[in-house]
Parts: structure tokens; C-alpha cells; sequence
């Protein structure tokens, strides 16, 4: 039970176990002793963990589906104006000679419309899944545990903040020592 | 009848871990394990043929055009015979690591990184032909809707426009969905690295990935989704680019079986592609643990089923024209197997349908010179394919319009300069990317090994 070794403001508790099922039982248990601020990590994704932190659906469909709808609608708008009101062209009889009669031309604008969709579902979902998560973050304060390391081999990982209201150092020390860890550390902000 | 659902054979090979993965695939990246004499000897010939490129676009671009072997009538000739070959080679990446994940074949899983990687650079070496074939190639920003003062919009109603944004979304979310898969294996990369520079890097390729629940799970959907619309985009793709033959009203050309027909022979084309690759580099790398004799059947078999749907396309294209009784299609048809060309037409079904064949044995398929030379028959009949078609148009309606078409050396330096593209950046990502997914396979380890049998992704309630 000694101090954070450089002195300075604690971040989080860092319990590590060597296989997810073992992770996901100290987190459900964590989670049942009233703890809020807790988080797990593995080498690749384990439903079950997210489950037990309950964090069981993403937003990321709803993220991408906007992002595709924009696209999509832009890119069929951005046709018709062009090719409707901007600069009226008859091609191959399929006229858009008004601006009000540009059904009669639509489905040749259908593939760029899809494609628009697309490209701009791919993107949301990238810059999306960047900013939900709040990457890129590559001075997290985890990275300052050395053990963390194994975090993207072969080790999996539990943490409780320092800022979760029920975090008391020696409690929850003692707590996550009950929980059979492999080691229990202290990660420093 | 049962099926035999327990029959499927192991996805991964040897007694592996979820850290024995990672030395295995992540220390080729970090270049700790040396890399093999092979790979100096692509690089450098690859590199060769790049530096031939380079003399070729550049004489191009002093000359123009007129150094091609393009004419009228035929105005396309290997521009776009091998834009289409290109790209269709790109599309089994996508194929792999879209559809067969939403069809759950976790065979995908040891092949599809270096598969999609095979995407991106198909990709770039197709998209250099139209490019270079406009002539002015520092103007191609015009073929995209900007504001400009000369009254200037492209025209929706075309197929060559909609072909530019298929073929540019395509490369950008080939990117982004190949780089999404990456994050979690650059963060594996960023914690082995031996060298400060490499954490580095790595470090920044990774965004900082931490490996947390709440991350992993939005990961995993943004994968998925971006698989689930792949997928039709890759199909899309494709029919985009025969849209540019369909539409056209050319005999031969302006078929509906097109369409399926292009996408089938892109993914018979890419399977082909992605065993001559893999079939040496699991050879090279000591892969076999990954890419086990499993996979390279499972190929094998993709390669034998496609190539028979495109034969039954030629098969098809010539009934049709004979059984429509529209004179030009017959007369072009047999112009097309009897004419100056036919010996193209002849080496096309030789390729394709003949010598896949011998694929139906499973003795020849298991054996890995008798499927890397299948592959590059394909190959060779893929390409003759497109020729074909192209070089209908020196035999259409009126013999009045009638040509001749002889590609040039610079022709051929320019397509054989792409595959130097093609071998540089391929070998390039041999050497610091890991080339089959850690992730993926950590995923796929049985659970006594730490892993979780493949069943780790899934959403909701367990």
C-alpha cells in the first residue's frame, strides 16, 4: 500500500488477469460494489466485457447512418442543381430541361448518389469513432504503467478511476486485491 | 442429413498464443525477425520496373498520346484494358474482407489485411490509365464538381463521370476500412517495437488505441457497418465500370449480363491475385501456421467457381448474339472468335475455362506450382478479356469504320511499369505493416489459448 512512486495525482488502479473470463467476473463484481468510473481492456474486443460494463450498443450505427444520409442527399442535390438549374442539359433525350421536371431524368443521377452515400458512411465512421473515443490520444496517463505494455499482447486489464466518487486508495486497493488479479498497480496522472 | 459442421478444419495452425501471434506476424513488421533474400529480389526488380514507369509517363507527358498505340476506331486500347484488369484485381480484397466476414468465413481472417492491401494498389495502378489516357492528366481535377468560372459541370449522365466517383470512393474507403483494421495492430506494433523511432510511428499510426471495452465495442460496429457497405460498393464498382462498355450502344457491348459479368470476373481475376501473393509469402515468412493449406484451397475453390460463372458468360454472349438474330451481334461475335482477333478470343477461354479445370482435383489444388500457375493463366485470361471486349470496337457496325489495333512498346512499358507500382508498395507493406491481422487472429485462438474462437465481436446481450 505504498504511494504513487513519482508523488504526483493519482489516475487510476490498474488490475491486471491473463484471460478475458477472469476480467469480465472482477468487472461485473466492480461493477455490483457500486463503482462507476471503471473500465477494461484487452488485446482484441471481448463483447462480454463491454457487456458487463454495460455499455452493450454503440452509437456508432446511428453516427454512420447520418453521415450516409447527408452524403447521399447532398450528392443527389448537388446533381440536380448542376445538371437541372445551374446548366440544363439534354442528353440522350433524358431531358432535365426546368428545374421542376427534373424527375424525368433522376435515375442517372442514382450512382453518384450511392457512391456520395458511401464515402461519407465510410468517413463518419472513421472521424466518428476517433472523436466518440476521444482519440488521438497518445499521451493517455494509462501508457505511464509499464505492465500497460500488455494491454495490446496478451494481458487484460481492469481499472478504477481515482475520480469515482466511491474510490478511496486503500479500499479499493484492498477490493481489487479480493477480486484474484494477477498484480494491482497504481497509475499516476 | 447432418451437416458437417465440426468437419471445418482449424483456421490457425500449431500450438499458438495470444503473444506467440504477435512475434510471429508483428516482429516481420519491426523488422526483429530478418526479412528474406526473396523479398530484396522483388523489391529490387519491382523497383525496376517503377523507375521503367517513370520514363514511360514522363515521355508520355512530353509526347502525348499520339506514343500510344490508340486510334480510331479504337480509341481505348490499353488504357483501359488494364484499368479494368486493375481494378478488378482489387476487388477479391474487398470481396475477403467485407463479404466474407458478413458471411462469417473465418478463413478470411489470415488473408484479408494483405488482400486489402492488394485492393489499395490495384487500385492506384488502374487509376493511373484513365488518368494518363486524358492526355492532360494536370487537369484531371476537372472531372469533379468545382466552382469555376467557364460555366463548367460535369455531366451525371454519364457513365465515365459516375466511374470517377465509384472508382475514388472506392480507393478512399478501401483506405479508410483497411486502416480502420489497422489501429488495434499498429497499437501491438507501438508496444513491441524495439526501437524508439519505430514506438514512434506506430504510436502515432495507432491514435493512441488503448485497447479499452467502450472503444473496442464502437470499433467493432464501425467495422462491421463498413464491411456491410463494401459490399455493395465493391459490386457497384464494378457494374459502374461495364456501365462505361454497356451503355455505349456497340454490338456485344450493350448486353445486361455485363454487369454480373465484370464483377464475377473481377473476384476470379482478384482470387488469382491473392494466390500468387499468398502462395510465396506464406512460403518466404514461415506462414503456414496462418495461411494454412486450408485457406489456399478455400481460394482455390472461390478461383474454380468464378472462373466457371465467367466461361458461362462467354458461353452466353455468343448464344445470345446468335439466338437474337440481330445481325451485327452475330457478325460482330464471329468477327470477334474468326477474325484478326480471334486468336484472343481463343487464348481467353484457353485461360479461363480450360485451365482452371484442373482445379476440380484436389491433389493439383493442395499442390502450390500447379495453383500458382493456374493463377497466372487466369491472370493472363483476365487481362485477355478485357482485350477482347475492347477491341470489339475495331469490328462493329459498318466495315467502313473498321481498324486495326497494335499496342506500342510504350503501351507496354506503361502497364508493365504499374506492376513495378504494384511490387514496390506491395513489398513496402510486406516490411513495416503486419501483413495478416494480430487482432483478428488473437480473436480466432481457441479459449484455452486466451482467445475466443472467433465469437468476440458480436453486439448485445451475450
Amino acid at each position: 500500500m505504498s504511494a504513487p512512486a513519482t508523488g504526483s495525482k493519482l489516475f487510476c488502479l490498474l488490475a491486471e488477469y491473463d484471460n478475458p473470463d477472469a476480467l469480465v467476473v472482477a468487472i461485473k463484481k466492480t461493477k455490483e460494489a457500486g463503482y462507476t468510473k471503471i473500465d477494461g481492456y484487452s488485446p482484441y474486443g471481448v463483447a462480454e466485457i463491454a457487456d458487463a460494463l454495460g455499455f452493450v450498443k454503440s452509437e456508432m450505427a446511428t453516427v454512420m447512418l447520418c453521415g450516409g444520409l447527408v452524403g447521399a442527399t447532398s450528392a443527389f442535390i448537388m446533381q440536380w442543381y448542376l445538371n437541372a438549374v445551374d446548366y440544363p442539359l439534354n442528353v440522350a433525350g433524358r431531358a432535365v430541361s426546368d428545374p421542376v421536371g427534373w424527375l424525368e431524368g433522376w435515375p442517372s443521377f442514382i450512382p453518384v448518389t450511392f457512391e456520395g452515400g458511401i464515402l461519407t458512411c465510410a468517413l463518419s465512421g472513421l472521424f466518428g469513432l476517433l472523436a466518440v473515443c476521444g482519440l488521438p490520444r497518445p499521451h493517455h496517463p494509462l501508457f505511464n504503467a509499464p505492465k500497460f505494455e500488455a494491454a495490446t499482447r496478451d494481458k487484460f486489464f481492469l481499472t478504477v478511476e481515482a475520480a469515482d466518487p466511491k474510490f478511496d486508495l486503500h479500499a479499493t486497493k484492498e477490493f481489487l486485491l479480493g477480486l484474484q488479479p494477477q498484480s494491482v498497480v497504481e497509475v499516476p496522472e | 442429413m447432418a451437416p458437417h459442421v465440426e468437419a471445418l478444419p482449424p483456421s490457425i495452425g500449431g500450438n499458438h498464443t495470444l503473444g506467440s501471434v504477435v512475434d510471429s506476424i508483428g516482429d516481420i513488421a519491426t523488422c526483429v525477425k530478418p526479412h528474406p533474400r526473396e523479398w530484396y529480389i522483388v523489391f529490387a526488380a519491382g523497383f525496376a520496373m517503377f523507375g521503367m514507369f517513370a520514363v514511360a509517363v514522363t515521355y508520355l507527358l512530353t509526347m502525348g498520346t499520339g506514343i500510344w498505340g490508340i486510334n480510331v476506331p479504337s480509341a481505348w486500347g490499353f488504357a483501359i484494358i488494364n484499368f479494368v484488369w486493375w481494378i478488378g484485381i482489387g476487388h477479391a480484397g474487398t470481396l475477403i474482407s467485407a463479404i466474407l466476414l458478413l458471411l462469417h468465413q473465418r478463413w478470411r481472417t489470415s488473408i484479408n489485411r494483405f488482400a486489402e492491401a492488394m485492393t489499395i494498389f490495384a487500385v492506384m495502378c488502374a487509376g493511373v490509365f484513365p488518368l494518363l489516357h486524358m492526355g492532360r492528366p494536370w487537369l484531371a481535377y476537372w472531372l469533379f464538381p468545382f466552382p469555376n468560372n467557364f460555366a463548367m459541370w460535369p455531366q451525371f449522365r454519364s457513365p465515365l463521370a459516375w466511374d470517377v466517383f465509384a472508382v475514388s470512393t472506392y480507393f478512399t474507403v478501401s483506405v479508410v476500412f483497411w486502416y480502420v483494421g489497422l489501429i488495434p495492430d499498429f497499437a501491438v506494433l507501438r508496444d513491441s517495437s524495439p526501437t524508439k523511432i519505430q514506438k514512434w510511428v506506430y504510436g502515432m499510426l495507432s491514435m493512441g488505441w488503448r485497447g479499452s471495452a467502450y472503444h473496442w465495442r464502437r470499433y467493432e460496429k464501425v467495422y462491421l457497418i463498413l464491411a456491410g457497405i463494401s459490399t455493395p460498393l465493391v459490386f457497384s464498382v464494378h457494374s459502374i465500370v461495364s456501365f462505361d462498355f454497356a451503355v455505349a450502344i456497340v454490338p456485344l457491348w450493350h448486353a445486361t449480363i455485363f454487369p454480373p459479368f465484370f464483377v464475377i470476373g473481377a473476384i476470379f481475376s482478384g482470387f488469382a491475385m491473392v494466390l500468387v501473393l499468398a502462395i510465396p509469402l506464406r512460403k518466404w515468412y514461415h506462414l503456414e501456421d496462418f495461411i494454412t493449406d486450408w485457406h489456399i484451397d478455400n481460394c482455390a475453390k472461390v478461383m474454380l467457381a468464378t472462373g466457371m460463372m465467367v466461361s458461362y458468360g462467354y458461353f452466353s454472349e455468343v448464344w445470345m448474339a446468335w439466338y437474337s438474330h440481330s445481325e451485327y451481334e452475330w457478325g460482330t461475335s464471329k468477327q470477334r472468335m474468326f477474325g484478326p482477333y480471334g486468336w484472343s478470343f481463343w487464348c481467353l477461354i484457353f485461360c479461363n475455362f480450360i485451365v482452371p479445370q484442373v482445379l476440380w482435383v484436389k491433389k493439383w489444388r493442395m499442390n502450390s506450382i500447379i495453383l500458382f500457375t493456374v493463377s497466372i493463366v487466369a491472370l493472363i485470361g483476365m487481362w485477355f478479356e478485357r482485350y477482347v471486349i475492347v477491341i470489339t470496337l475495331t469490328r462493329e457496325y459498318i466495315p467502313s469504320t473498321w481498324g486495326r489495333y497494335a499496342p506500342t512498346v510504350w503501351d507496354w512499358a506503361t502497364f508493365i511499369g504499374t506492376f513495378g507500382m504494384f511490387f514496390t508498395f506491395f513489398m513496402l507493406f510486406v516490411r513495416y505493416v503486419p501483413m495478416i491481422s494480430m487482432t483478428e487472429i488473437r480473436e480466432l485462438l481457441p479459449k484455452k489459448s486466451g482467445g475466443r474462437d472467433g465469437h468476440a465481436s458480436a453486439e448485445g446481450p451475450p
